[in-house]
């Protein structure tokens, strides 16, 4: 199997009825490793993302987090499903971010980041307020723990976001077009957050269409089009060289 | 030479705007003409004798008008206790991706929404003809408890049973509507965190679904007070019943009418008051900002208009 591997796809596809979004990904992920994922809009790049923590489900082909198979048990040559509950045990240990921030607007911001710790790990509740704090401190918005999302910009829900999904000590972080929907001013805090989390050697599948991140932090990049990886190297390979006329016709346009 | 931001910042602002602002004459002729009415209305009101005002306030206190309100309060209370949680439950099972408990929950509401809630009530005053004991036990098998329905359900029992299944089967629709107006966002967000579906659903969607549900719950609440009016067809003594036998003994019909309304009136406000200040509970952290108190507004103060 792949146990050295933090993620390993072997040959995923996925259908939503007869559309065919995921055509055969054969991807691996070392631990520690910050790989960035480019590509068209509907390319199949978020849909890849959310197969990883189960969000969807594969249609056909395998997919291991840490050398255990997501969403399936295998005993022999038989698949048996995860239930619920089992399936959520596996996704504490990976982290999302989504473009939409998707941050609880009913709870402040200290409770968003709690909520999952208390709830589902069982942390004490002055414990996770604790670890918390030191979070937001490193995202920068130590002085914002009593604020409700809507009262912060873009930008710092986005960290908050990112400091929930920390709280879980996650093993793996995916970040899903964390700064599409962000003013162009407010992108390069994000950015920042990330590229210390990769600095302490997070590893993380970046979806994101900010070529200079995936340049500068990225140790691998990938460009998918048309549901499969059209292109995989180092990036700035990728990016300076690229092989495919399709990898260079977006580049581009995106450069 | 100045640049031209420099020059923007020097510039003084102007006097505010003096105009002369847009005249409405009709508003004040559709008030003359209202407020004339009222005052028609009213002086009717407090000089014909007919209204037997004396008779509305002698029994307005009365011991047996207080008692009838008792019940009309306690049949609105628990057929609300019943409908909401019961509609809550029926919401999820509709929504459960269970196609046996989605099509039960259906079917529930189909019946009790399909038939009229004076029937139900009637129905229910009439179980025990229908079944004379109620057991707990293995099904077709031996029974360990036993029940006298007679007994068991009483006719009050069977008013708030009426008027609360069918109550749960408007809520659920409430309830439902309210889930469903929750971003999917929020559901995969908790779902990523680890958090499994009755805790998602629990903490994360029916706190935000609150938003949408509880304006109709408290219209629900309103309409429930004056529905239990009904009861009066099993002769259960509420407040309507109640004001109904004073009526048929003093023979003062309409101060009687008169002086359940002003009951039903006063709870009603009561009741649109507490509304108020739940829904301003349950809108923390929402986008829209609260309009402000109703009665405020109505009379002018609290903000501009």
């Amino acid at each position: 199997m792949s146990a050295d591997l933090m993620v390993k796809a072997e040959n995923v596809h996925k259908h939503f009825g007869r559309l065919e979004v995921l055509k055969g990904i054969d991807l691996e992920v070392a631990p520690g490793e910050v790989m960035c994922v480019i590509g068209p809009s509907g390319s199949g790049k978020s849909t890849f993302l959310r197969c990883i923590n189960h969000l969807e489900k594969l249609t056909a082909g395998k997919l291991w987090v840490d050398g255990e198979l997501v969403g399936y048990r295998q005993k022999g040559d038989k698949l048996y499903e995860l239930r619920d509950d089992e399936v959520a045990r596996k996704r504490r240990e990976i982290g999302m971010v989504f473009q939409r921030f998707n941050l609880f607007p009913h709870m402040c911001v200290i409770d968003n980041i709690i909520e999952a710790p208390t709830q589902v790990k069982g942390v004490p509740k002055g414990q996770a307020r604790e670890r918390a704090r030191e979070l937001l401190d490193q995202v920068g918005l130590a002085d914002k723990e009593r604020a409700y999302p809507r009262e912060l910009s873009g930008g710092q829900q986005q960290r908050v976001a990112i400091a929930r999904a920390l709280a879980m000590d996650p093993k793996l972080m995916l970040f899903d077009e964390p700064t599409s929907a962000l003013d162009p001013e407010l992108v390069g805090d994000v950015l920042e957050v990330m590229r210390n989390l990769a600095t302490a050697g997070m590893t993380m599948i970046v979806v994101t269409h900010e070529m200079g991140f995936a340049r500068e932090v990225g140790d691998s990049l990938v460009f998918m089009d048309g549901g499969v990886i059209v292109e995989h190297g180092a990036p700035k390979d990728v990016i300076a060289n690229p092989q495919h006329e399709r990898t260079q016709s977006f580049l581009s346009k995106v450069l | 030479m100045t640049t031209e931001s420099t020059d923007l910042e020097r510039r003084e602002t102007p006097e505010a705007i003096v105009a002369v602002p847009v005249r409405h004459p009709w508003r004040w002729v559709a008030a003359a003409v209202l407020l004339v009415l009222a005052a028609m209305f009213v002086h009717g009101l407090v000089t014909n004798p007919a209204w037997q005002w004396d008779a509305v306030w002698k029994n307005f206190f009365s011991k047996e008008v207080l008692d009838g309100l008792l019940i009309t309060i306690e049949l609105t209370v628990l057929a609300m206790v019943i409908g909401v949680v019961l509609g809550i439950i029926v919401a999820v099972m509709r929504l459960s991706p269970n196609p046996i408990l989605a099509g039960v929950a259906w079917l529930y509401a189909w019946f009790f929404r399909g038939t009229p809630v004076l029937v139900q009530i009637v129905f229910w005053s009439y179980l025990a003809r229908l079944y004379q004991y109620l057991s707990l036990g293995i099904p077709f098998g031996p029974e360990f408890v036993y029940f006298d329905t007679n007994s068991l359900i009483p006719i009050f029992l069977g008013a708030v049973l009426g008027l609360g299944l069918n109550e749960a089967a408007y809520m659920s629709e409430i309830v439902r509507a309210g889930i469903l107006s929750v971003d999917e966002g929020q559901t995969e967000a908790a779902e990523a965190l680890g958090m499994k579906r009755g805790k998602i659903l629990r903490r994360i969607v029916l706190p935000q679904a609150m938003r949408v549900i509880i304006p109709p719950t408290g219209n629900e609440t309103i309409s429930m007070l004056k529905t239990t009016s009904l009861v009066t067809v099993i002769a259960v003594s509420d407040l309507f019943t109640v004001t109904g036998q004073i009526a048929s003994s003093n023979l003062q019909q309409v101060p009687m009418l008169v002086l359940a309304s002003i009951w039903y009136l006063i709870f009603t406000s009561v009741l649109s008051i507490g509304q108020y200040y739940i829904e301003k509970r349950y809108s923390r952290g929402s986008l829209r900002t609260s309009r402000g108190n109703p009665f405020a507004n109505l009379f002018g103060f609290g903000r501009a208009r």
